[in-house]
């Protein structure tokens, strides 16, 4: 297949999918979203003989934009620009979780200091805050007292970007120390992990410890749930453990599986290969028909 | 193995075969990050400074 890689950081993750897409023959287009334009009708960017184009690119406002951009020009982008949109932002993500019936953390969103106080003061101590934009466990607040809670809605509220006054604020769960990723395509699993850490944020970018993680029937339902909920593609499915079931907090977009690969037996890249090859196919089956 | 140098001391670094444009390296000389330009040869620059909406 000829398929283009969106990018503007290659990192393992990109790596380890270019290396399995050229071992077995594919003719892959590196893209980089920075050095082009993309016009409402065409784009410099090398896409229009390309079978499907995936999304790695490292900035989420890039992924949102580009993604539309290539869709519009009739090439297939996974993840789509509609899984990206729901992804991107936690408080979508968690809006698509709650409609679709997946269990999700209960979550208020205020724009004001004030109100976001309420909010917190609803939930109680701790409690957790949220940006709604930005990953790798970045500005992520425990909230153990009112002091604490007055003074970083001061400083959200002063030295935030915009998108830093929505406030999203989400009750905290007690999970056992650790929390479990699932990688999985069109809410099929490849392979799931634990990250384990003494901090309250668990995740591998914060140095969590991982371990292989088999779901049981319940954790494979969820994953598959949460998958359709925001459209499908190659997400990152993150869960908590709740006694005995589970809330899945976050669905990720442009999911990083190094850890992951590193972790399982499982050959990730491959089976993400697997995958685009069978979106690509479907693709040329639709043309065949049309 | 290949060399490329430091674009912010200079100093001389070896490189894996399996280098990509648009791969960070970090410098181990002076610790900054640096992006790969080109792979033939291989060409360094300054990478990028982290963004909020960076990361999955």
């Amino acid at each position: 297949m000829k398929i283009g890689i969106l990018y503007s950081r290659i990192r393992k993750d990109e790596k380890l999918l270019l290396s399995e897409l050229r071992e077995r023959g594919h003719d892959v287009t590196k893209i980089d979203v920075r050095k082009h334009q993309f016009g409402l009708h065409d784009t410099t960017a090398p896409v229009d003989d390309l079978d499907i184009v995936v999304d790695r690119c490292l900035a989420t406002s890039r992924s949102l934009y580009a993604t539309r951009f290539i869709e519009s020009y009739g090439v297939p982008v996974v993840n789509s620009p509609e899984t990206a949109e729901i992804c991107a932002d936690k408080a979508k993500n968690s809006l698509a979780l709650a409609e679709a019936g997946v269990p999700t953390p209960e979550t208020k969103v205020a724009f004001t200091k004030e109100s976001a106080m309420d909010a917190i003061e609803s939930f109680g101590y701790p409690c957790v805050l949220k940006p709604v934009v930005g990953s790798w466990g970045r500005l992520m607040a425990k909230i153990d007292s009112r002091s604490a809670a007055e003074a970083i809605l001061e400083h959200k509220a002063t030295l935030g970007h915009y998108e830093h006054k929505v406030f999203y604020v989400q009750e905290f769960v007690e999970k056992p120390g650790r929390d479990i990723r699932v990688v999985a395509t069109d809410g099929e699993p490849v392979a799931a992990m634990t990250r384990s850490s003494e901090h309250w944020l668990t995740n591998a970018a914060k140095g969590g410890e991982t371990e292989e993680f088999e779901l049981d029937d319940e954790a494979l339902e969820l994953v598959e749930k949460a998958s359709d909920a925001v459209g499908g593609g190659l997400l990152g499915v993150d869960l908590m453990e709740t006694g005995d079931s589970y809330t899945v907090h976050e669905v990720n977009h442009t999911v990083e599986f190094k850890a992951l690969n590193g972790t399982t037996d499982v050959d990730v890249p491959a089976a993400v290969v697997d995958w685009l090859e069978s979106k690509a196919a479907e693709k040329t089956a639709a043309e065949a028909l049309a | 193995m290949t060399e490329a140098e430091c674009a912010e001391c200079g100093a001389t670094l070896d490189l894996a075969d399996d280098l990509e444009t648009g791969e960070i390296i970090d410098c181990g000389t002076c610790g900054a990050e640096l992006e790969v330009i080109d792979v033939n040869p291989p060409v360094l620059d300054r990478a990028p400074e982290l963004e909020e909406d960076w990361g999955e």
